[in-house]
């Protein structure tokens, strides 16, 4: 089974979320797809065994076959390419890596070599045994989507594997938690939670996922975010109210359920609805 | 440009939830002579607490996405074959997997895939109380080339810059990737907003890299510094070796939240408290 935890907005405790949750659970996967700012590993502090480059295809011109037709310029439909008619510059960040420009050229005169981006880091940490992974990006690196397939790749579908995603809405974000049995969405109790709740699950809706929401810093008195679940039939699956304390035991990089267990159990019954509700949907379909 | 008489501001976390947007929107509310403009397309909150008065909108074109036209198709599989990000299955383009790149489009050999424009998102301008410009975007959701429109409403909104024009206010999104280099364009000083816990040391460190790979000035605001007073103390010894500015350190207080809740800036909420330390 795989649960992607994601939240338009950054900094709900969408980290916290998905590492506590990987934690309460026995043999869980945790994967981190939030490649531009990784921070599972500051709360489970993994023993790293493994790294590996992601990379992705640039093209390369052998000047010695390139007459300067400016093909390649024409289908680059990223303008990634500029004629200069001594040389075909390539701009690396606006390239797709898409084969266009190689397929295409009447002289045969691109081949593509690999640009390391990042890379997936494996390992483990001691926290209830969790097999870790993520994927860190280089500095100035643009993309991150190929990085983000790069971790994924490493999945085993039959372990339950917690997929942390990057924020907000965009093609990362739906690179990340596509494929998932369900996605958490973690939000907190503000106008700018609520609002980019609303998008977040504007983008379940079109990729058809279940999911179910978490609401972190919770405080009832926020009125407008009770209605909005009311009236849309929303699930709220749990309810952390704002606490200093686990404030104070992330910022030090210590998972709150080992302070506090009480805490452990909010994620053990978390998982088990989650569970019960994917095998209520199995049987309706 | 030489003579322009006016500084870009760029607010940056890297890490999501430090308070960067309410910082923004207090310097928005501080600054006269300005033009602000959103640059988290992704997830646009400063509308929400500056209120702007939308006077435009405008769709955004993002890019094409292809489609297969079945009564020319002759399931011949090659643009299977050729796409890289697997976005067609059984004469089906996947419009979330495909990156808009042609390669079908154009090696069809019975021009059966269509490549139409999409759109992508909106975008708005409006005018805020003291009737400066305000531009922020909504990109629609899964879309990518976020950095292309954040682009894109930046050079719309230069478009409104004027001689009386002394201050361009960004509001970056979070991370490092393609849509923060957008808005860093154009940027002199670039204020980061960052909070002391290991994550957002974390995501400072990697932020700084970043400006200083590509030569931006920057200072730094430390919110609820009072949360873990060590990382914030390890925050201050970066500053003080490299040589960087320390903006300010605010403490975790619950107007914060309050004010939020109530779509309001921190300075508006207790203005005797709070106006002294953002200008200061
Ligand atoms: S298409 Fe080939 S020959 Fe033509 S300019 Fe590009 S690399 Fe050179
Ligand atoms: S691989 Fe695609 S995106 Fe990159 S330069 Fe060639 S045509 Fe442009």
């Amino acid at each position: 089974m795989i649960i992607s935890v994601a939240s338009g907005k950054g900094g709900t405790g969408k980290t916290t979320v998905a590492t506590c949750l990987a934690a309460a659970i026995e043999n869980a996967v945790y994967m981190d797809c939030d490649v531009e700012e990784p921070n599972g590993h500051i709360l489970l502090h993994p023993e790293f065994y493994s790294k590996t480059p992601s990379q992705k295809m640039l093209p390369k011109i052998d000047y010695v076959k390139c007459t300067f037709c400016g093909k390649c310029v024409e289908v680059c439909e990223y303008n990634a390419l500029i004629n200069l008619k001594t040389e075909i510059m390539l701009f690396d960040g606006m390239c797709h890596g898409c084969g266009a420009c190689t397929y295409f050229c009447p002289e045969k005169a691109i081949t593509e070599v690999a640009k390391t981006i990042g890379y997936v880091r494996e390992g483990a940490s001691r926290i209830n045994n969790i097999q870790f992974y993520d994927g860190v990006l280089n500095i100035g690196e643009e993309m991150a989507a190929p990085l983000i397939k790069s971790v994924k790749a490493k999945i085993d579908i039959d372990k339950t594997t917690i997929i942390d995603s990057p924020p907000g809405t965009s093609c990362s974000m739906v690179e990340s938690v596509k494929d998932s049995d369900f996605c958490i969405l973690v939000t907190e109790s503000t106008p700018f939670g609520l609002h980019d709740l609303q998008l977040a699950i504007e983008v379940l809706k079109i990729i058809d996922m279940p999911y179910g929401v978490v609401i972190n810093k919770y405080d009832k008195s926020f009125v407008e975010m009770e209605d909005y679940f009311d009236r849309n039939g929303i699930e709220v699956l749990l309810k952390i109210p704002f606490d200093r304390k686990i404030a104070e035991s992330y910022s030090k990089g210590i998972l709150p359920i080992i302070n506090f267990p009480e805490f452990k159990n909010e994620f053990v019954l978390l998982y088990n609805r989650i569970k019960e509700k994917l095998e209520m949907e199995n049987v309706d379909a | 440009m030489h003579d322009k008489s006016y500084m870009q501001i760029t607010v940056l976390s890297g890490k999501g939830g430090t308070g960067k947007t309410t910082f923004t929107a207090s310097f928005a509310k501080l600054l006269q002579k300005k033009v602000v403009i959103d640059c988290d397309v992704d997830a646009a909150n400063l509308h929400l607490l500056l209120n702007p008065e939308i006077i435009m909108e405008k769709e955004y074109y993002g890019g094409r996405k292809a489609e297969i036209d079945l009564l020319k198709c002759t399931d011949c599989g090659l643009c299977e074959n050729l796409c890289r990000f697997q976005a067609i299955k059984e004469l089906k383009v996947d419009p979330i997997s495909c990156e808009g790149c042609g390669l079908c489009v154009r090696a069809c050999p019975e021009n059966a895939i269509s490549f139409e424009l999409k759109k992508s998102g909106v975008y708005f301008r409006g005018n805020l109380e003291d009737k400066s410009e305000f531009y922020y975007a909504k990109l629609f959701p899964g879309e990518g080339n976020s950095g292309k429109l954040v682009s894109e409403i930046k050079k719309e909104a230069t478009g409104f810059i004027t001689e009386e024009t002394e201050w361009i206010l960004v509001d970056g999104p979070p991370g490092i990737g393609c849509p923060v280099n957008a808005s860093l364009a154009g940027t002199d000083y670039v204020v980061l907003v960052t909070e002391p816990t290991l994550a957002g040391l974390h995501d400072l460190k990697r932020l700084i890299d970043l400006l200083n790979t590509f030569k931006y000035r920057y200072g730094i605001i430390v919110n609820k510094y009072d949360l873990n007073e060590d990382i914030t103390k390890e925050i201050i010894d970066i500053t003080e070796k490299t040589d960087t500015a320390l903006l300010g350190l605010m403490p975790f207080h619950e107007d914060f939240v309050h004010s939020l809740q109530q779509g309001k800036t921190i300075v508006e909420y207790n203005p005797a408290k709070w106006r002294r330390t953002e200008s200061g």
